[in-house]
């Protein structure tokens, strides 16, 4: 028999991700091929070509073949091969070779999984919410300038970890890019970024389940990057039951090799690779019509907006002032010179590779190289993320609002404009102009980033650059529909474009009309394109993209300007406004630095945590070689080193102070201790329930103060990883208690607050009415007696005394007792109510003695809370502003008629704040916006129109875990420069 | 056009007159279609003229972006894009329209729905009144009355309803003539339209018996198929415009759904204020009217799954009495926003019963969900340890590519009893 040709049958299995084909071949019981390979988005031709190495090896045996994989569904369903869902694959795989397996943890390239396999088998994937996987890993170690591996060298040679937002990819870039403009160390800023991953994994998948026992690592990133595994293995505290296959890249392929061999029917190569490349494709995506109809119009196009354009001038030969303009943006870097009368001396855009000071250190070398003798810099003025480095570092003159110096270039090429929007890396910027000021301005939130920074990590993704990927989309017969929402479901679109099969000229339009429906739909929100206004100037690196700038006439209806120098219009702004400031003023003399000083110029970062007060942030600082400093990530002054004197009290600040001094007050033989959450509705009620239990002779005993840390020593037990951020801190506030030792948690579940009048119903929210039931349910260390959560509704005296003397039977409490302290406990409450009133009107009779303009920051009560809140207050009142909050100006009004159903007490609050600015001249209204709360849909339109309907500036600040300010940086110093501006005008005529 | 302003002065609000009535097409969001065409020929009956959507294009999830806020929640932005498109589109004359949205004043963002639809219509369509569709009280409108009479035909329409999907969802996976199922379903409907101008309508025993006894006659095959139940928020729950049409996806996979009732929820919302009055101790006439109201619903569901025993065939819908018992072994009755306890209720009994697997839809950070859904998955998982239960989140950005692969997961692990 020995020179017959015997045909055997193999097993077969084909994993096909988000970015890699796998493939594994088994012999019965053993492997006997694996291949791992990038596909770049060519999914079918990558599979097919694995195939055809296969047939190469074994060109006369048959195959059992099962597909795997998130990107593998559609392949196997339009060629009828088997398909095994990837975390089931694994899980046979995992049975089959690790069978002493607790948890597999599998990374993939956009997807994370835990399977839980012992006591009960779970199979977790990500939600749709949660990018921080292979991807992102990729994407942020683009942002650094370096290879994910070098990020892993990079990473191990950490001191120090930042928080960063570890719930979803855009998150966490918005924390990183902050820290990377402050200079803060790559190393550690990459091992912060290994941190996220896993913080996300353990928070966003385990849900509350513990992950311990012997840990299986999968996937490509776990395989590949020992500092992802390591920063796992601390975290969990696995020491050496954590184990990596030697499989681990290819395992899900291997599993779905074992299903084949149960599930499928053998065929030949030739007939499955005739089956996937026959398979029918293109039935289901919807497409939308071409950017051009025919080449004229592409042309026409291209003349109309060539127009629009500066005037040259040579640096090598111009003499005179000229004015730098420099924009220290979030990814890129843009600097300008201009002569006074516009001419454009120098331009420069470039990503700042996580490193803005040192680039435009080395461009400002170059204009002063190439710059003739006899050209003086006369004024020099900075913008952007880094503005205050840059501005530190190099004697920038000047430092502005963004909105602002986009207005002054937009104003430039149109003096009439009454819209702009700035699409750049990260960031959507739009702004309403009314009477030469900045009237409403329109950021993207956290979650709607699908900027220009997506179009180019894609274009990457798919083996193009930029410039070409946009020029491909331009002539597309088909563009794709791929949704408008944040970058993560964009990115599964469009694996769904691929999956049926789009080529790349439709995908680069449907990406570039889909970032124009994101900044349509999502952030401008325009009822009608006539609200824009006629003129509308666009601008920011993005529109540079024809592709981009044609969606958007198209999806508008009407021609836009675009400047030739879109890119630099932040840069430009800055160099006009360098230029009005200083044009008719002789005696001003520049401080930017000389090139001789530039020359030796060098400074070096570190970071220190800030000991300032409790918020203990995270500070970077730069020493500069001529021995001064800056510090940046500090919240408040104090940081900084300095001290403003005759500081205006602040309300938030002052409540806070009050609610946790109640604590100091103990009964000297106390009956029990009663533990506190620090959390949600108690920031509202603690007088009320203080006052009750002191009297009924109980000590009580406060939760910690929230830190970061509060957040992650209770975030193995959150079952929902897209609820508010002060709702997931509630978690850590309950081991915290536990940690103090209590008789036990008193948290009372409360459908309706206390009845203020005037509004249709008084409910809490879900969140804060039920929360308790959710904490008992995943908190596995809360029972019946050491957690108490009766059903309360304190606007019924009878009621409350009653349930409450259940629930303290074992102290033996009595109902007539409990209802003798009552009215006690009430009129406590309504005295903090009432003192923090006068507080509020003291501190707004203390700003007008001093000219201080007054702001209600508008929120929950627990927005207090210093870690949710981030420090805003202190931001506000830097920039010299008093803050006083909603709570204590709204019993100053009646409410006033809304158009909506009025029936949150928290939420009424809002409303009548609102109508008490619009009754005050000197007063603004910022509202602070928990993210994921749903209520705030509601409530932000209706305060918007209550404050719009009086001419007043309405802005809105959107707060999460995330502790980076700048977004609300640029909303506050934008609402301060229209205030200025407005008042200006007024002044005028 | 109408010059009727809120009293802020910032909103349209015409009120659907008299005299409107003759001749205006009220058009009704795409919820339940089964149960909304019974009950769009009742309000026929009364002299209104209502029409069920059907426009499920992109454009509808367009406008209803462009429309709501970003976080507003999906069914919200679904409802508004579907009403925006509608008056778009040149079908109906927009000067004689209007829309109708139910209301039920609970402590859940879905009260304001209404108020969402007013401020995005209002600015555009300011002509179209917006009618509100509730039991309590909360909006009156003079012209839109709820008499007991319609009322209790709304509850017989929502009985035969739930009568109909339970049918459907147990015969169709089964048939072996394809189409059978639907046939027969149109059948009924037409059928039951029919009876609604004699009192037999009012008289369900019989109407049940026939409506099983032809059902059972469906030639069916006897495989073993795994039963998926589906709960969640009402709207993504039952609609398929905004669940991906997750119905027909579960069919093609070869399973059997199991989707509760809407009576559940119509006793749900009953058992509310009986519920607050026991716990709260609030008593008053509304809980008393409120306590006969459920006794009577409650009755008519029990009618209803006798009659499904009796006959032998196909598995009766959950006893509420009996949910409400589910619930107590997790969860509070008290929590009663959205649809409060009776997610975590009908999770333990399905689990409880059979459907291990189970899809928990929900429109993406839904906040009462994250307490009844996801909050207490732990404890029933816990109690049930082979319950297979996947949450799907669904929002307009969210792909069928992602939300089927979740399902499909679960469909690996499938329990068949």
């Amino acid at each position: 028999m020995g020179d017959m040709i015997m045909s055997k049958v193999y097993c077969l299995g084909i994993d096909v991700g988000s970015t890699t084909v796998k493939t594994c071949i088994l012999d019965g019981e053993d492997i006997i091929y694996t291949k791992y390979e990038r596909h770049f988005s060519k999914v079918g031709e990558t599979v097919l070509e694995q195939l055809k190495a296969i047939r190469e090896i074994y060109p006369d045996d048959s195959f059992k073949i099962a597909i795997t994989g998130s990107a593998g569904l559609g392949i196997a369903q339009s060629a009828d091969i088997t398909f095994v869902q990837e975390v089931f694959a694994a899980f046979t795989a995992v049975n089959v070779s690790y069978p002493e397996t607790d948890v597999v943890v599998e990374l993939g390239g956009e997807d994370a999984k835990i399977i839980f396999l012992t006591g009960g088998v779970e199979q977790r994937m990500n939600g749709s919410c949660a990018g921080g996987t292979g991807a992102f890993i990729d994407q942020m170690a683009g942002l650094l300038g370096v290879t994910p591996d070098e990020m892993n060298e990079l990473a191990l040679k950490h001191e120090k970890i930042y928080p960063i937002a570890s719930r979803c990819g855009v998150f966490a870039k918005s924390d990183i890019q902050p820290l990377l403009n402050q200079g803060a160390k790559k190393e550690d800023i990459s091992a912060s970024i290994f941190q996220a991953v896993v913080d996300q994994t353990v928070s966003g998948l385990a849900q509350g389940r513990k992950i311990e026992g012997n840990v299986l690592f999968l996937g490509g990133p776990l395989s590949f990057l020992s500092a992802l595994r390591k920063a796992f293995v601390d975290t969990l505290d696995l020491g050496d039951r954590a184990t990596l296959p030697e499989l681990a890249s290819c395992f899900m392929a291997y599993g779905s090799a074992l299903h084949a061999k149960k599930m499928s029917e053998p065929v030949t190569l030739e007939e499955a690779m005739d089956k996937i490349s026959h398979a029918k494709a293109r039935d289901t995506i919807a497409v939308t019509e071409p950017l051009f109809a025919d080449k004229k119009e592409y042309n026409d196009f291209i003349d109309r907006h060539r127009k629009s354009d500066l005037k040259y001038a040579d640096i090598k030969t111009y003499e005179g002032d000229a004015y730098l303009g420099v924009d220290a943006g979030s990814t890129t870097t843009k600097l300008v010179l201009i002569t006074p009368d516009g001419g454009l001396l120098y331009q420069h855009y470039c990503s700042n590779k996580g490193q803005p000071l040192d680039v435009i250190t080395e461009k400002l070398k170059e204009i002063y190289r190439l710059a003739n003798p006899k050209l003086r810099i006369r004024a020099s003025a900075v913008t952007g993320y880094g503005e205050e480095l840059i501005k530190a570092g190099l004697g920038i003159d000047f430092g502005i609002v963004e909105t602002v110096a986009h207005y002054k270039a937009a104003a430039y090429f149109c003096p009439d404009v009454d819209f702009i929007i700035d699409i750049g890396g990260q960031d959507i910027k739009c702004f309403k102009i009314k009477q030469k000021a900045i009237d409403s301005i329109m950021l993207n939130e956290a979650c709607s980033s699908g900027c220009g920074s997506f179009i180019q990590t894609f274009a990457g993704a798919m083996g193009y650059d930029i410039a070409e990927f946009a020029r491909l989309g331009l002539f597309a017969k088909a563009p794709v529909e791929l949704g408008s929402r944040c970058t993560v479901f964009m990115n599964s679109s469009v694996k769904q474009a691929q999956k049926d099969g789009a080529p790349v000229e439709d995908i680069s339009a449907g990406l570039s009309s889909s970032i124009i429906k994101n900044a349509i739909y999502k952030v401008i929100r325009a009822k009608s394109i006539d609200e824009l206004g006629e003129n509308i100037v666009v601008q920011g690196g993005t529109f540079l993209n024809d592709a981009v700038l044609r969606s958007f006439e198209k999806e508008l209806g009407r021609n836009v300007i675009r400047p030739a120098i879109a890119g630099l219009m932040g840069a430009f702004g800055c160099a006009l406004f360098a230029m009005e400031r200083t044009k008719n003023d002789d005696f001003f003399r520049s401080r930017l630095i000389t090139k001789d000083r530039l020359e030796d110029f060098s400074y070096k970062s570190s970071a220190v945590q800030c000991g300032g007060c409790t918020a203990h942030c995270s500070l970077t600082i730069i020493r500069f070689n001529d021995g001064h400093r800056f510090t940046s990530g500090n919240r408040c002054e104090k940081g900084a080193g300095i001290k403003l004197a005759d500081r205006t009290e602040n309300m938030i600040e002052y409540k806070y102070k009050k609610l946790l001094e109640l604590e100091n007050k103990k009964p000297s033989a106390p009956k029990g201790r009663v533990g506190i959450p620090l959390a949600l509705s108690y920031y509202d009620l603690l007088p009320f329930w203080h006052t009750l239990f002191y009297d009924l002779g109980f000590e009580i005993v406060l939760s910690e103060e929230s830190t970061r840390a509060t957040y992650y020593k209770g975030q193995q037990t959150i079952p929902s990883d897209t609820v508010c951020y002060p709702a997931k801190l509630a978690h850590g506030h309950i081991e915290s208690l536990l940690e103090k030792g209590v008789d036990f948690i008193f948290y009372p579940c409360m459908s309706y607050n206390i009845d203020e009048g005037g509004s249709d119903n008084h409910y809490n929210c879900p969140v804060v009415a039920y929360y308790p039931e959710l904490l008992k349910a995943n908190n596995t260390a809360l029972n019946d007696d050491n957690f108490v959560m009766p059903y309360l509704d304190l606007n019924n005296k009878k009621h409350v005394a009653k349930v409450l003397s259940q629930s303290l039977e074992r102290f033996g409490v009595s109902k007539k007792e409990v209802y003798a302290h009552l009215n006690h406990a009430y009129s406590e409450q309504v005295r903090f109510k009432k003192a923090n009133e006068a507080k509020a009107l003291e501190i707004i009779a203390k700003a007008r003695e001093k000219g201080e303009k007054i702001i209600v920051l508008a929120g929950r009560p627990y927005h207090i809370d210093p870690e949710i809140n981030h420090g805003i207050h202190k931001l506000i009142a830097s920039l010299g502003f008093a803050v006083v909050t909603e709570d204590s100006v709204a019993g100053l009004v009646d409410v006033p008629a809304v158009d909506v159903l009025n029936q949150w007490t928290y939420h009424s609050r809002l409303y009548r704040a609102a109508e008490y600015v619009c009754e005050n001249d000197d007063m603004q209204l910022v509202q602070l916006v928990s993210f994921g709360c749903g209520i705030d849909a509601v409530t932000t339109d209706e305060v918007r129109a209550i404050l719009e309907q009086k001419g007043k500036l309405y802005t809105q600040l959107k707060i999460d875990e995330i502790t980076n300010l700048g977004a609300a940086k640029i909303r506050l110093r934008s609402l301060a420069a229209a205030l200025e501006e407005k008042e200006a005008q007024k002044k005028l005529a | 056009m109408s010059d009727n302003l809120s009293p802020s002065g910032r909103v349209q609000r015409t009120i659907f007159t008299e005299d409107m009535k003759k001749d205006y097409t009220i058009l009704v969001p795409d919820m339940l279609p089964m149960h909304f065409k019974l009950i769009i020929k009742i309000y026929e009956k009364y002299g209104y003229h209502m029409e069920l959507l059907e426009n499920d294009s992109q454009n509808v999830i367009n406008q209803g972006l462009q429309n709501t806020h970003n976080d507003a929640c999906y069914p919200a932005l679904l409802v508004i894009g579907q009403f925006m498109d509608a008056l778009d589109s040149g079908k109906y004359d927009v000067n004689k329209t209007a829309l109708i949205m139910s209301q039920t004043g609970g402590g859940c963002r879905a009260s304001n729905y209404i108020h969402l639809i007013r401020k995005a219509i209002g600015a555009k369509y300011p002509q179209v009144p917006v009618i509100s569709l509730n039991f309590s009280g909360l909006e009156k409108n003079p012209a839109f009355p709820m008499t007991p009479a319609i009322a209790l035909r709304l509850i017989y329409a929502v009985l035969y309803g739930d009568m109909l999907m339970l049918l459907y969802n147990q015969c169709k996976p089964y048939e072996l003539n394809a189409g059978m199922t639907d046939e027969l379903v149109a059948r009924w409907q037409h059928r039951l339209v029919k009876l609604m101008d004699s009192n037999d309508y009012l008289l369900p025993k019989p109407i049940y018996k026939a409506m099983l006894n032809d059902f059972a006659a469906i030639p069916r095959s006897k495989e073993k198929k795994p039963v998926v139940g589906i709960v969640g928020e009402i709207y993504v729950k039952y609609s398929p415009l905004a669940n991906n049409h997750l119905n027909e996806f579960l069919l093609s996979e070869g399973c059997e759904s199991n989707v509760p009732g809407l009576l559940d929820f119509v006793l749900y919302c009953a058992s509310d204020s009986v519920n607050d009055a026991k716990l709260y101790d609030k008593k008053d006439k509304s809980s008393l009217l409120y306590k006969i109201g459920y006794d009577v619903l409650y009755k008519y569901q029990k009618q209803q799954i006798k009659v499904i025993k009796d006959h032998g065939v196909f598995k009766p819908p959950h006893d509420f009495e009996h949910l409400r018992k589910c619930a107590d072994k997790y969860i509070n009755q008290g929590v009663k926003m959205g649809e409060g306890w009776l997610i975590t209720a009908e999770m333990a009994a399905l689990a409880e019963t059979g459907a291990k697997n189970i899809i928990c839809t929900q429109p993406f950070g839904c906040l009462p969900n994250h307490i009844v859904a996801k909050g207490m998955s732990r404890v029933i998982k816990q109690a049930y340890p082979d319950a297979n239960i996947v949450a799907i989140d669904y929002d307009p950005g969210a792909t069928r590519v992602n939300q089927e692969n979740r399902i499909k997961l679960m469909l690996a692990n499938a329990v068949i009893e």
